[in-house]
């Protein structure tokens, strides 16, 4: 296949993921979620992808799909160009050293009998890479650099608050020096203090080792630091994905607006327990579910700007002009109306 | 609406609360001499760095440690109640009625073997005797309200069948399914996207207006503190470092972790060329908290503290209005404020 050197590190194309689910008494098929739905984008070497969205909307599917951790229902997931969406363990054997997971569950993903040295060393000593003392020399430099300290080496993962065990988590994923790291909220369950310090870890590994990312998470100022293109997802779908300072900047889909208006902050409160009132747009209407979106735009049900078109047409991801052109919505007005005279 | 509460002495009281884990390395000293107090229909902040004793000191009221291997001592009292010494039973019969909790890890309060709707409508049944139907009708009802779409349907998923957020929603409709007296939140939104976290802190203030619920709001997230929170507790290395209502402690910090926790939030204007300003140094070791300030080894301000008090004496922490365990005099602290204003 001819190598383009502008192609990019990951390119997902009609993703899907539909987990079937069981009857009732019967264990007969009903129905599915459809957990992601038709996805397509791409991440660059050595950049990141935000990934945002609503509470079960298909993130942290579409990152378990990325580091074929699922197999996909439908769509391509091209790895230096080559589709493994559906490849076996065997094919996935030296792609798994290249892809590594941050998971968003810091518990579930440790293995509570084995002490912090050993789950941080598993990938180094699957590989056999280097001597044993080297690779434990390697752990507590990598246990250093997350920030926790060498006497935890021996510890279990109980005797961890929350944000200690993610940063375990972030540790073994830079063991093996990955080219793309999915980190799925990997610093919210930690203080601010630390999360700084992470993300900018993680922005140093970026531009020392070239590691790309998608980063799911939804503190939208951390996606805003640290990713170079944003993707907001509703129930299933992209509905925009552009430059950050488009973004944030210019945010054309409603879903997107409403989001950026929640974003509570600390010096805005009014210090007696009540919300803030700002601008917040609140959503209302019927939380749709992904076991039968609704027709249309899928947002609609809650878009405060619906009219009759959204309810029978379902807009596509298009580009609309903008001064850096990279920017794409899938909502029928997301270009603004020409003023009125 | 609400009744008019009675305001008299607090609800929950929390005093010199210690908890130590022996652990093989020595002994851990997770929370070291804590005391705060809680009044009904109230909201207390709890932030800090992490690993400082948050989730430890939530446990500690619920007397949920394994007291083999866990020195708790310390009181806390609730509406009148010793917990402390409480026994195993008396404990039961208040957690999940009385004084509920949502824990930072869903996984602890889920079980992965029963659906959702049936642990909530078995938690339901335990504390109010309530017939299958009318539990399973109040669960389904809990998780339309903390948004889970197609309630009805999706209360026979297992936890396993939903995403990071929904499970949290989950245990959060576990924890309000007995209109509970005092509510212990730890990280409830950290799995939310922020419409979703609106909604949920919308609900639980709609809880607190309607049954005079306290509510202990454990969060890293100071924008979440802002707009929910009365009053802010700051913890660092076990202990309270700082405490006062919500607005001073967060625009006037007077202690330098406060300060330097509040530098560390990235805004949603900020520069984003500029790296994240995270506070220098790591967090100490429990197993050896430094001498005198635990925080001095990681403080920028030491040098405008006369002597060496910052290594040598332990700054103590006024039990009223808002207040910093640190030795800078009253002059010096301004300069906090200010910093931490600049952009
Ligand atoms: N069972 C245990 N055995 C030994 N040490 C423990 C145990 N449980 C907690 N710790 C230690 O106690 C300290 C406080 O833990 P805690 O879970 O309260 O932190 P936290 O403030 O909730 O942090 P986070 O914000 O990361 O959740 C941590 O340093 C942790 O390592
Ligand atoms: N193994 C599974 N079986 C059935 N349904 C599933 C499974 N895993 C995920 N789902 C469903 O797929 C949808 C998307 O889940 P996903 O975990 O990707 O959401 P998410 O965007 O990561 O949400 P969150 O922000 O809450 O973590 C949800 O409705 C969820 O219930
Ligand atoms: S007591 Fe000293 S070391 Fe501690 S915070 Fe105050 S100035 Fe810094
Ligand atoms: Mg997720
Ligand atoms: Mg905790």
């Amino acid at each position: 296949m001819p190598e383009h050197h502008t192609a990019p590190l990951l390119e997902v194309a009609g993703l899907h993921k539909h987990f079937p689910i069981r009857g009732g008494l019967l264990t007969r098929r009903t129905g599915a979620v459809r957990a992601v739905d038709g996805v397509d984008f791409s991440i660059e070497a050595g950049r990141s992808l935000g990934l945002v969205g609503e509470s079960g909307c298909g993130k942290s599917t579409t990152g378990r799909l990325v580091a074929r951790l699922l197999e996909p229902t439908g769509g391509a997931v091209r790895y230096r160009g080559e589709d493994i969406a559906h490849a076996s363990r065997r094919e996935l054997a030296p792609v798994r050293a290249e892809i590594q997971m941050i998971f968003q569950d810091p518990y579930s993903s440790l293995n509570p009998r084995q002490t912090v040295g050993t789950i941080v060393g598993a990938p180094l000593a699957i590989r056999r890479t280097g001597t044993a003392s080297a690779r434990r020399a390697r752990v507590r430099e990598l246990l250093a650099t997350v920030g926790l300290n060498p006497e935890h080496y021996n510890r279990f993962p109980h005797e961890f608050s929350g944000g200690q065990r993610q940063r375990i988590g972030i540790a073994r994923a830079l063991a093996l020096e990955p080219k793309l790291i999915v980190a799925d909220e990997p610093v919210s369950a930690l203080d601010v203090s630390i999360q700084a310090q992470i993300v900018n870890l993680l922005q140093q590994v970026q531009r020392d080792l070239g590691i790309a990312f998608l980063f799911i998470a939804h503190d939208l100022a951390i996606v805003r630091h640290f990713s170079h293109r944003v993707a907001v997802m509703y129930l299933g779908r992209i509905v925009e994905l552009a430059d950050r300072a488009e973004l944030y900047g210019d945010p054309r889909h409603p879903y997107t607006k409403a989001l950026l208006s929640a974003v509570p902050e600390p010096d805005l409160g009014t210090g007696d327990g009540e919300a803030q009132g700002r601008n917040r747009i609140r959503l209302s209407g019927d939380v749709p579910t992904p076991v039968d979106p609704p027709s249309g735009c899928r947002f609609r049900t809650r878009c405060p700007s619906a009219q009759a078109i959204c309810g029978t047409t379902e807009p596509p991801l298009l580009p609309v002009p903008t001064a850096t052109g990279q920017h794409l919505v899938a909502c029928h007005f997301a270009e603004p109306l020409p003023a009125a005279a | 609406m609400t009744p008019p509460s009675v305001q008299s002495g607090p609800f929950l009281s929390v005093r010199d609360l210690q908890v130590r884990f022996a652990t093989e390395d020595g002994v851990v000293r997770a929370v070291d001499g804590l005391s705060f107090d809680l009044r009904r229909g109230q909201t207390l902040g709890i932030v800090g760095e992490s690993g400082s004793g948050k989730s430890v000191t939530s446990l500690a009221v619920l007397g949920m440690h394994d007291r083999s291997r866990t020195t708790v001592t310390g009181r806390v009292t609730f509406d009148g109640t010793e917990l402390i010494d409480a026994t195993e039973k008396q404990l039961q019969s208040l957690r999940g009625n009385r004084i509920a909790m949502i824990f930072q890890d869903p996984l602890t309060a889920l079980s992965p073997y029963y659906t959702i709707g049936a642990q909530i409508a078995e938690t339901y049944r335990r504390h109010t005797g309530a017939s299958r139907s009318a539990a399973r009708a109040r669960a389904v009802d809990l998780l339309g309200r903390v948004g889970i779409a197609a309630p009805g349907r999706r209360a026979d998923d297992y936890p396993h069948e939903f995403s990071g957020g929904m499970r949290q929603r989950a245990m959060i409709a576990m924890s309000l399914v007995c209109d509970p007296d005092l509510l212990i939140a730890d990280e409830p939104t950290t799995a939310l996207d922020v419409t979703v976290q609106a909604q949920i802190l919308d609900l639980l203030g709609d809880l607190q207006r309607e049954f005079d619920t306290a509510i202990i709001l454990i969060t890293h997230d100071l924008g979440v503190v802002a707009n929910t929170a009365h009053e802010v507790l700051v913890m660092y290395a076990g202990r309270a470092v700082e405490h006062g209502a919500t607005q001073q402690v967060l625009t006037r910090p007077r202690h330098p972790y406060t300060e330097g926790l509040l530098r560390s939030v990235p805004r949603l204007h900020s520069d984003v060329d500029e790296p994240l300003v995270p506070i220098p140094g790591s967090p100490p070791s429990l197993l050896a908290v430094p001498a005198g300030c635990p925080f001095h080894p990681r403080c920028a301000h030491r040098e405008r503290v006369p002597g060496d008090d910052c290594v040598t004496r332990r700054p103590a922490l006024a039990e009223v209005g808002h207040a910093a365990a640190c030795h800078l005099p009253e002059e010096p602290r301004e300069v906090l404020a200010q910093q931490h204003l600049q952009p």
